[in-house]
């Protein structure tokens, strides 16, 4: 379990301030996300996590070890128990992909038939054995990347930390990525922390997620949720912060997983129950895991906001009414 | 009795190929030794650097000062400025051993900026890569930097050979044996230039050797 309360950081040259106040709980076996615009200060944040960066003030504990006591041997030896991959795969160019995957084997001295072992059984799992012996620039970049995860899976690890690590790949690819670190988290129940902004990784591979906004965090909770919910950060986040919208009536978001109701049947009945027939203006399916996620905007006159926000209410589904922003006024 | 009575083959016999000889004992001894302490003085100056393995900005500064320093003389007035220290170390400030101190010397320096700059062209994300699966620092400077930047060393040190060959034939003017030495008082000084052209002949041979052969391990190595 990774717990962080009041985490603080500074950057050492300008002493401006990076990260503030950020509390968060990552529980074992969690799919975390944190995600942000560049600069937000998410890399930042994962680098805390295994110490490559250190921070100012507040606490971030791993299973009850605090980072920042850890002194040089110490934290090397908390290292191997957390794996990192990163955005461009971070492998040595001159050695062959068996050579890359042992390497951390290598420095903490395993024997040599154990390593054999490990690497192999490894390359199975990332489907990469026969490649065994080619060298990264002859690689795709997925491969590369599964090769680099390989690597951080050697010392078996608790945690596996995710730095952009589908940001270079094509979305395909990412998918693929994607699915194994999903394969990898079922298997053996390593906690996954990844840094993205990439909203379809959070949506297809996360189940819990933190937005940060300038270094703070801007909202928290499952994948679910957030999504559900559209904060403002999220829309930000999107790039969703305008949408042209009538000036006329109100303008009603509707956000609900499609596994609880088929689309058509929500509004199709909601029209025909309240005998109202109400225009769609924008309207969008996106795949959350196992599910899909249904966001609708609909416009509805000042005669019937109320009886279709009280049948909204009724039904339980997430609703807030939704302003356009209106250049000329502001 | 002068040169004139010999042929061309007796005097390349007698002359020109123990000059040779001694060129390239020049050159591999120095070359090896400037080699060794340059890649610790390289290795030094990168971790020391600022945001390196091991900062510390005082020993950084000091040595760059140095580096900096030696490489700013012009070799011959180094060799001749620093004769006591080559007669504390080998009793003699003229011959060829003689010679190996301040060629040393002067490409040390030169050495570990080579191995400095190829450093520092390995990626630091590997570095941290290294760090994040929990290598020393010992390991990530063997493992990890000097295996990445090998390429880009041979073709620097390729370029040092080069110009420590260019040194050992000033060598030649204050005392060293080798090639510089005969096309200088042979060829220049005798105003014999067959033995002057022909000696610049080999060593354009011996520097296209060693490009050839650092290119040929540069692209294996890649």
């Amino acid at each position: 379990m990774i717990e962080i309360k009041n985490l603080k950081k500074i950057w050492e040259d300008d002493k401006s301030s990076v990260l503030e106040d950020i509390n968060l709980t990552i529980e074992d076996g969690d799919i975390y996300a944190l995600v942000g615009r560049s600069g937000a200060g998410k890399s930042t944040l994962l680098r805390c996590i295994n110490g490559l960066t250190s921070y100012q003030g507040g606490s971030l504990t791993v299973d009850g070890c605090e980072i920042k006591d850890l002194k040089d041997k110490e934290l090397r030896e908390f290292r191997r128990r957390v794996g990192m991959i990163f955005q461009h795969f971070s492998l040595l160019e001159r050695e062959t992909v068996y050579q890359n995957i042992a390497l951390p084997m290598q420095c903490w001295k395993y024997p040599k038939e154990e390593t054999d072992k490990k690497v192999k059984e490894l390359l199975e799992l990332v489907g990469l054995t026969d490649k065994m012996n080619a060298r990264p620039r002859n690689l795709s970049g997925g491969q590369k990347q599964r090769v680099a995860i390989a690597r951080a899976l050697t010392m078996e690890p608790k945690i596996l930390l995710c730095d952009e690590a589908t940001s270079a790949l094509d979305p395909k690819t990412t998918n693929s990525i994607l699915e194994l670190l999903l394969e990898i988290n079922q298997k053996i129940g390593i906690t996954i922390v990844i840094v993205t902004h990439q909203m379809e990784v959070v949506r297809k591979a996360c189940n819990k997620a933190c937005i940060l906004e300038q270094g703070r965090i801007a909202d928290e909770g499952t994948v679910r949720d957030i999504f559900i919910r559209q904060p403002l950060s999220l829309r930000r986040l999107l790039g969703e912060e305008e949408i042209h919208l009538p000036a006329c009536g109100h303008n009603i978001q509707i956000a609900h997983m499609v596994n609880d109701i088929r689309d058509g049947e929500l509004f199709g009945r909601m029209s025909k129950e309240l005998d109202y027939v109400f225009p769609i203006l924008d309207g969008k399916i996106q795949e959350y895991q196992n599910d899909s996620m249904g966001i609708f905007v609909i416009n509805v006159d000042d005669a019937h906001l109320e009886q279709v926000t009280r049948y909204l209410d009724e039904q339980k589904f997430t609703w807030r009414e939704i302003k356009n922003v209106d250049k000329t006024e502001a | 009795m002068t040169l004139k009575n010999y042929t061309f083959l007796q005097i390349c016999q007698m002359i020109i190929i123990p000059a040779f000889f001694d060129t390239l004992k020049m050159l591999v001894i120095s070359g090896i030794i400037s080699t060794i302490l340059g890649f610790f003085l390289g290795v030094i100056l990168i971790i020391t650097e600022k945001g390196g393995l091991c900062e510390n900005v005082v020993v950084n500064r000091i040595l760059d000062f140095f580096v900096n320093m030696i490489r700013s003389f012009p070799f011959i007035i180094l060799m001749i400025s620093i004769i006591p220290f080559t007669r504390l170390i080998v009793g003699s400030s003229i011959g060829d051993q003689a010679a190996i101190v301040p060629l040393t010397v002067a490409v040390t320096p030169f050495m570990a900026r080579i191995f400095q700059n190829s450093f520092k062209e390995v990626d630091p994300a590997l570095i941290e890569a290294a760090q994040s699966f929990g290598a020393s620092k010992r390991q990530i400077v063997f493992k990890v930097m000097l295996k990445e930047a090998v390429p880009s060393i041979i073709s620097g040190l390729c370029l040092a050979i080069i110009n420590l060959l260019g040194a050992t034939a000033m060598a030649g003017a204050v005392g060293a044996g080798g090639l510089g030495s005969v096309a200088l008082t042979y060829g220049y000084q005798n105003f014999n230039q067959q033995i002057m052209y022909s000696i610049c002949a080999v060593l354009v041979i011996l520097v296209a050797i060693i490009q050839y052969f650092g290119d040929w391990i540069y692209k294996k190595l890649k």
